[in-house]
Formats: C-alpha cells, sequence, structure tokens
C-alpha cells in the first residue's frame, strides 16, 4: 500500500485539462478539485459546483448593520436623550434613512470580505497553501483523492491519455509557501 | 439548442406586433382629440399628458444612445451581440425629437384664461409659469421678480436654442454611432470601431452636461419659482432605468419570436442587474432631492412637495416608492430571479408603468394642479406613445441588413457570455 495522498494531473493547456476531466468523469473517478491559473467559464458547470452561498451571507450582514445602527441611534436620540434638531420630532424616518443605510453597506462590504477569508484561508498573516506551486502560474491541474480511487496506474494513465505533461503521486496534501 | 446560428438574420416587423402598435397609435390619436374637443380642464391634461409622454418618448431612445457610448467607451464586449436594439433606439430620437419640439411649440402658442389671485390672466397651456406675457416685464400688473431673476434661462429664444441644439446633439452622435456600426458590417476591421469610440467619448461629455439642463428647461420650469440642482440627475436615472427596462423587453419579445437565438440568459441577467443597480440609484437620487428639502424646510423649497402631499397626490407618491424601488428591490434581487425570463419581463413592464407614474407626479401637480385625473387621456396617450416607439423602434430594427454586427471586434465574447 503506497502512501499516496493525492495524484496531481498538471496540464499546460486548459483544453486537454477539460479533455482530463472528462476522462476521469467517464471513468467515474471523484475529482477533489481543480486548481487554475485562470479563471474558466463553465468548469463549474462541468464539475458541479454548487452555486455560491456569499450573497446570503450578504444579505444577513446588511440585516445585521441596518439593526445595529437603528437600534444605536433610536435608543441615543429617541429613548435615552431626545433632542430638538431643527424643530423636528424625534424619532422621524427621513432622519434614519442615511445611516442606516451606510451601516448596512458596510457591514455587508466586511463582512463579505471575512466571509472570503475564512471560506479560503487566506487571512492575513497566514502563509497560503496550495497543492501545487506551479497552479498560480503556468499550469491547469486536476486533484484526485487517492484514498478509495485504486489502481493508481489507471488514473495516471487517464490523465496522460488526456495530455498531462506531469503527473504527480503526492504523500502530503499541500506544499507550503513557507 | 441549436448550436448554429445565422448572423445574416433580419428581422422582419409583420404580424400582430405590427397591428397592435397601429391600433394603440390610433387610440392615442383619438385621446388627443377627445382631450381638446371635451374642453375646459381635458385640454390641460391633454397638453400636459402629451408633454410627458413625448419627454418619456425622447428618454427612452436618449438612454438607448447613452447604452450605446457607454459600452464603446467602456471597450464592454458583452452587449455586442444586442447592441442593434438601443442602435434602433438611438435611430428613432430625430422622430422623438420633432415630437417633442412640436408639443411644446403647441403648449407654448395655444393659450387661455384663466383667474389667478383674483384677476382674469392669458396664459398657455405649458410653461404657464415662466412664458406668460409680462411676467418679466416691470410695472406690468403679471410682473413676477423671481421669474424676473431666472429670464436669462427661462426665455423662449434661449430656450428653444438649448433644446434644439441638444436634441440636435444628441440625435446626431446617435446616428453617427449607428452609422459606423454598419459600415463595420461591411468594411470590417478596427477604424469605424476607434471611431465609435471616439464619437462615444465626446457624447458623453456633451450628455452628461447638457442633460440636467434639458430635465430643468422640459419638466422643471413646468413649476418655475422651484429648482433643484438634483432634478437633472434624478430624470437621468429615471429615463436609464426605463430605457433598460425598454431594451430588455424588446429582447425578449424578439427572442420570443424566434430571432436573436444566440442571446442566452447571461444578457438578460446582466441588463438585469443594471436594471436593479440604477433603480438603487434612482431611488439615491429621488430621496436625496426629497431629503434635503425636508431638512432644511425652507418654504420656497418644500412647496414643490407640499403640493405632491396634498390628498389628490398622497397616494401616489408613495405608489412611486413602491413601484419604482421596492418592487425591483424585492423582485430582482436575488441572482436567479434576474435568469428567469417572464419574472424579468414583468418586473420590466412595471418599472416602465412606474416611471410613467414617476414623470406624472413631476408633470401635473405644476400644470393640471387639483384637477388631476386618470382617465381616457392618460391611459390613451399613453398607449399611443407606446405603440408609436414600438412601431418605430421594431420598423427600424428591420431596416438593419443584419442583427448583429458582424465585425465587431467583440462579437465572440459577446457570443460566448457567461457570468
Amino acid at each position: 500500500m503506497s502512501n499516496t495522498k493525492f495524484i496531481l494531473g498538471c496540464f499546460d493547456d486548459p483544453d486537454d485539462m477539460m479533455k482530463g476531466i472528462d476522462n476521469l468523469q467517464k471513468a467515474s473517478v471523484p475529482i477533489y478539485d481543480i486548481y487554475t491559473p485562470m479563471p474558466i467559464h463553465g468548469i463549474e458547470d462541468k464539475m458541479g459546483v454548487k452555486d455560491s452561498r456569499l450573497g446570503y451571507a450578504a444579505f444577513c450582514f446588511g440585516c445585521l448593520g441596518a439593526t445595529v445602527i437603528f437600534s444605536i441611534v433610536y435608543y441615543t436620540l429617541v429613548h435615552d436623550w431626545p433632542m430638538n434638531i431643527g424643530g423636528k420630532p424625534s424619532f422621524a424616518i427621513p432622519n434614519f434613512v442615511p445611516f442606516t443605510f451606510e451601516w448596512t453597506i458596510l457591514f455587508t462590504a466586511f463582512g463579505m470580505t471575512f466571509t472570503y477569508f475564512a471560506a479560503t484561508h487566506l487571512f492575513p498573516g497566514r502563509a497560503p497553501r496550495v497543492m501545487d506551486l506551479r497552479a498560480t502560474d503556468d499550469r491547469f491541474v486536476i486533484a484526485v483523492s487517492a484514498k478509495g480511487n485504486v489502481p493508481h496506474e489507471d488514473i495516471t494513465n487517464l490523465l496522460k491519455d488526456a495530455g498531462a505533461v506531469e503527473v504527480k503521486h503526492n504523500e502530503r496534501k499541500y506544499v507550503s509557501y513557507e | 439548442m441549436k448550436t448554429h446560428n445565422s448572423i445574416d438574420e433580419r428581422f422582419e416587423f409583420a404580424g400582430n406586433a405590427k397591428t397592435i402598435s397601429l391600433v394603440a397609435i390610433v387610440i392615442g390619436v383619438i385621446a388627443i382629440a377627445f382631450g381638446f374637443i371635451a374642453g375646459g380642464d381635458h385640454v390641460q391634461r391633454a397638453y400636459s399628458n402629451l408633454l410627458l409622454m413625448s419627454y418619456f418618448f425622447v428618454g427612452v431612445c436618449t438612454a438607448g444612445v447613452f447604452f450605446c457610448a457607454y459600452q464603446y467607451v467602456a471597450q464592454a464586449g458583452w452587449s455586442a451581440s444586442f447592441i442593434r436594439i438601443p442602435q434602433a433606439f438611438a435611430k428613432v430620437l430625430p422622430v422623438a425629437s420633432v415630437i417633442l419640439l412640436l408639443v411644446i411649440t403647441a403648449g407654448l402658442l395655444h393659450t387661455h384664461k384663466v383667474i389667478e389671485h383674483g384677476k382674469e390672466e392669458v396664459v398657455p397651456y405649458l410653461y404657464a409659469h415662466w412664458a406668460t406675457h409680462g411676467l418679466v416685464i416691470p410695472g406690468s400688473e403679471n410682473f413676477d421678480p423671481i421669474i424676473y431673476g431666472k429670464r436669462g434661462f427661462l426665455n423662449i429664444p434661449f430656450f428653444y436654442t438649448v433644446l434644439v441644439l441638444m436634441l440636435g446633439s444628441y440625435s446626431f452622435f446617435g446616428l453617427k454611432m449607428v452609422k459606423f456600426s454598419t459600415d463595420e458590417d461591411t468594411t470590417g476591421g478596427m477604424s469605424n470601431y476607434d471611431k465609435s469610440f471616439k464619437y462615444a467619448c465626446i457624447f458623453l461629455v456633451i450628455f452628461g452636461f447638457t442633460f440636467p439642463i434639458f430635465a430643468f428647461g422640459v419638466i422643471m420650469s413646468l413649476e418655475a419659482h422651484w429648482f433643484s440642482t438634483m432634478f437633472g440627475w434624478y430624470n437621468l436615472a429615471a429615463m436609464h432605468v426605463s430605457g433598460l427596462a425598454l431594451i430588455a423587453l424588446i429582447m425578449i419579445y424578439v427572442q420570443k419570436k424566434g430571432y436573436f437565438t444566440w442571446l442566452h440568459i447571461d444578457h438578460l441577467h446582466s441588463i438585469g442587474k443594471m436594471i436593479f443597480g440604477f433603480s438603487i440609484f434612482w431611488t439615491y437620487v429621488w430621496f436625496a432631492q426629497f431629503f434635503l428639502t425636508w431638512y432644511a424646510n425652507m418654504p420656497e423649497e418644500s412647496v414643490y412637495f407640499y403640493i405632491r402631499w396634498e390628498p389628490e397626490y398622497k397616494f401616489w407618491f408613495w405608489l412611486n416608492i413602491v413601484m419604482n424601488f421596492l418592487a425591483p428591490l424585492l423582485l430582482l434581487m436575488s441572482r436567479d430571479a434576474k435568469r428567469v425570463t417572464n419574472r424579468m419581463m414583468w418586473t420590466c413592464i412595471l418599472l416602465i408603468a412606474g416611471h410613467w407614474l414617476d414623470y406624472y407626479l413631476m408633470v401635473m401637480p405644476g400644470t393640471v394642479k387639483e384637477h388631476r385625473g386618470f382617465g381616457v387621456e392618460e391611459i390613451g396617450i399613453f398607449l399611443g406613445f407606446a405603440g408609436l416607439f414600438t412601431f418605430l423602434v421594431l420598423n427600424a430594427l428591420a431596416k438593419f441588413n443584419s442583427l448583429v454586427p458582424k465585425k465587431h471586434p467583440f462579437l465572440q465574447e459577446s457570443l460566448h457570455h457567461h457570468i
């Protein structure tokens, strides 16, 4: 039993990589993930990647921001210490629109940034980990989990047939920039 | 799914659309005739609705030129495969401009007697607030110092010169961009695209600076004592949203008729995003104008909202926000919502009705005042202009030799648009 954890098929052409995906899918080999140096249209559909849920997170953060500032201003300027500003009533809705709008945007923007960092493990101070260093440069990489996907030779051949320039059998999941 | 598209395809304008649009034009003419024959307040209502609809008509056609121009300036690729639709709007703009000028001329020349401040005055049907005789003559019994102060802008020679220059230049740039695009089909190469880019840049500068003046002159001067510097941007947002909604509607219509087979849901989704975004922008400007007036609470400014807060307008004032802000916000917010053709179609129809109401609230309180109505003139003249617009735009679309700019440098990007 080998210690291989991941099999990486490295391609130098995205079309060959797409063929590699087809080969693996025809042979019913589950694909762990794909790493490419640039976005490739239509690859989400091919891989069956679900739609991003970032929009729902954005909506929740927006609602949170609106609620927070509305509560603060309501408490301070209406409930706790009402002030006469230009003879307007303390609780006049038009007054509440600008800052509620602004905090909705503020919380949405920051919330989405932090959600993105958390989901991608990219927060500042952390060295990014990748499965193949050249996937950010000039290689299109298909990663297949080696555990349970045997024989490894067949997977290697499927990738080679599609035009992989190199097939790696890695014993560690990630290489690090550290 | 069809994989092969004929890019030499031409649009044939016939059948139901042609019959219905011609019937709608006839209904419009009958409604105008009804207004003039019925007399009394109906004449004023007919003029107000004519002004409203011809302004709306010019607005959406200008939005077509505007759309083409910023697509060129941004070097956008996604829109290339349906750019003929906004180009058809641009081809109709000269006609729309002439109609607006005719309506304004008739409204200024046609006068009637009203009792104001206990005395009888002869005022024109349109722009009575500043075009009535004697308003700017010191010593006249009609003398109005506020209008006197604005006489440099609000006088008929200046008004006409500016209007003709602005509408003429918008039409000129629109037609030029259409011409470069059709020339490109035969000659190919980059020279026509580069010229479009240059003309689009010049147009956007002219348009950006003059559109507010256009809105000030045609609509804001109906209530000439009042002014708002945000009015121009507010109108720009309104006409842009309605223009985009009409582009989307025509896209949906021609696709249902079996043309533009290369367009897919991603194109509609992109337009949907713009409609959503600019509806929010419209709300932002609308609210900014309202909020500053409300906060400062100066009588000469708040009078504008005061008359729109009277019982006969209050309901419509609120409905305006519901139709133009809440409806697109709730109907188009999610990604999936913009990718359902029928939902997009109904939202666009709702927005066009909404922006009609928006213009209604700009025009009517200053012209028909408390004799507001919603009847033969409003519905009939709206239908008439809707029919005229449909007829002229689809006719212009049918005149293109091919429905796609065959040699547009970004055509492939548009055909493979994917988001």
